[in-house]
C-alpha cells in the first residue's frame, strides 16, 4: 500500500502537496491530519507547519478487474474486460473467442464466476458494490429468453388452470420473470424453495 | 489447473500465502488438493458449500484437452 506524509503551511495545502505527490486524486486517498500547524505571530515566530498523512486507497474495482483478467487467462481463454460503474453497481462485459466456454450451460460457469467476482470486489473494500458479469451480450439475449418463456408458461398455467413451477434460477433471473409477468392479472407469481433450489410458480 | 484453482481462492482468503493445491493423477481422474488456513476454511466453502460450489463449477468448466476427470477436493 502506497503512503505519503506531507506538509504545508495549512492542512489544505499540505493534502494537495500530497495528491501531487501521489499524482492521484482526493478520494482515491484516506487522509489522516497529524499536525494542524500553527500560523505563529505574524506568521513569522512559531509557526508550525501541517502535517497530514495520505494513505492510497486499493482501488477495488481494478483490482478485481485484473483478477478476473488472471483466472479467465489460467482457463485458457483471451477475453477483453470493459468495466462500467453506475451507483454502486459494476458491469464486467467480456469479449472474446472461446467465450462459450465461460458462460456453460445455461450461464452457470458465468454465474459461478460473477458471485466469486463479487465476493473478491467487497472483501474488504469500503464500499459495497453489486456485479454483473457479461459475456458477448449474454445477459441481454437471457433476458429475452426468459421473457419468451415467461410468456409461455403463463399460457400454459391459464390453459390447464393449474400452477406451473419453472426450474431454478438465480435471484436476478427470477426477477426478469417476475417482472415480466407483473402487469398480468389472471396470474400471480411467486417463488418457492431454498437456494440453490429456489424457483418460479405461476399460478393462474 | 493448479495456477487456476490459487487464482481463483488466493484473493478470496486473508491468509494467501497458506493456500497450497497438491496434484494427484489417478487412473481415471486428476484429484486437486486444496488446502487453506484454518482461519479461511469458511472463506472457500461458504453458506451451504456456495462458494466451494462457484469454484467447482469454474475449475470443471476450464478442463479442455485431459480426458481425465478432474475432482477438486477441499480441505
Amino acid at each position: 500500500m502506497r503512503e505519503i506524509t506531507a506538509s504545508g503551511q495549512t492542512v489544505e495545502e499540505a493534502v494537495q502537496s500530497a495528491l501531487e505527490q501521489l499524482d492521484t486524486t482526493r478520494d482515491q486517498v484516506d487522509i489522516s491530519i497529524i499536525d494542524e500547524g500553527k500560523k505563529g505571530i505574524l506568521g513569522l515566530f512559531g509557526s508550525k507547519p501541517a502535517i497530514v498523512k495520505a494513505v492510497v486507497l486499493k482501488n477495488q474495482i481494478e483490482e478485481t478487474k485484473a483478477f478476473i483478467q488472471e483466472v479467465i487467462k489460467n482457463m485458457n481463454v483471451d477475453v477483453n474486460i470493459k468495466t462500467t460503474v453506475i451507483d454502486n453497481h459494476v458491469t464486467y462485459e467480456l469479449n472474446g473467442e472461446k467465450i462459450a466456454k465461460l458462460i456453460g450451460k445455461r450461464g452457470q460457469t458465468l454465474n459461478a464466476l460473477q458471485y466469486l467476482v463479487q465476493l473478491v470486489l467487497n472483501k474488504d473494500g469500503k464500499q459495497y458494490y453489486s456485479v454483473t458479469l457479461d459475456a458477448e451480450g449474454y445477459r441481454g439475449r437471457r433476458k429475452e429468453t426468459l421473457e419468451a418463456l415467461a410468456k409461455k408458461m403463463a399460457e400454459k398455467a391459464v390453459r390447464i388452470n393449474k400452477k406451473v413451477s419453472l426450474e431454478p434460477m438465480p435471484a436476478f433471473e427470477r426477477k426478469i420473470i417476475h417482472s415480466a409477468l407483473q402487469g398480468r392479472n389472471d396470474i400471480s407469481t411467486y417463488s418457492d424453495g431454498v437456494e440453490p433450489h429456489r424457483h418460479i410458480v405461476i399460478k393462474p | 489447473m493448479k495456477a487456476l484453482i490459487e487464482s481463483i481462492v488466493k484473493p478470496l482468503v486473508d491468509h494467501p500465502e497458506d493456500v497450497h493445491v497438491r496434484e494427484k493423477e489417478e487412473d481415471t481422474k486428476v484429484v486437486y488438493h486444496l488446502t487453506v488456513h484454518q482461519n479461511d476454511v469458511g472463506k472457500v466453502i461458504g453458506k451451504n458449500g456456495r462458494i466451494a460450489k462457484a469454484i467447482r463449477t469454474v475449475v470443471y468448466a476450464a478442463k479442455s484437452d485431459s480426458t481425465k476427470r478432474i475432482y477438486l477436493d477441499i480441505m
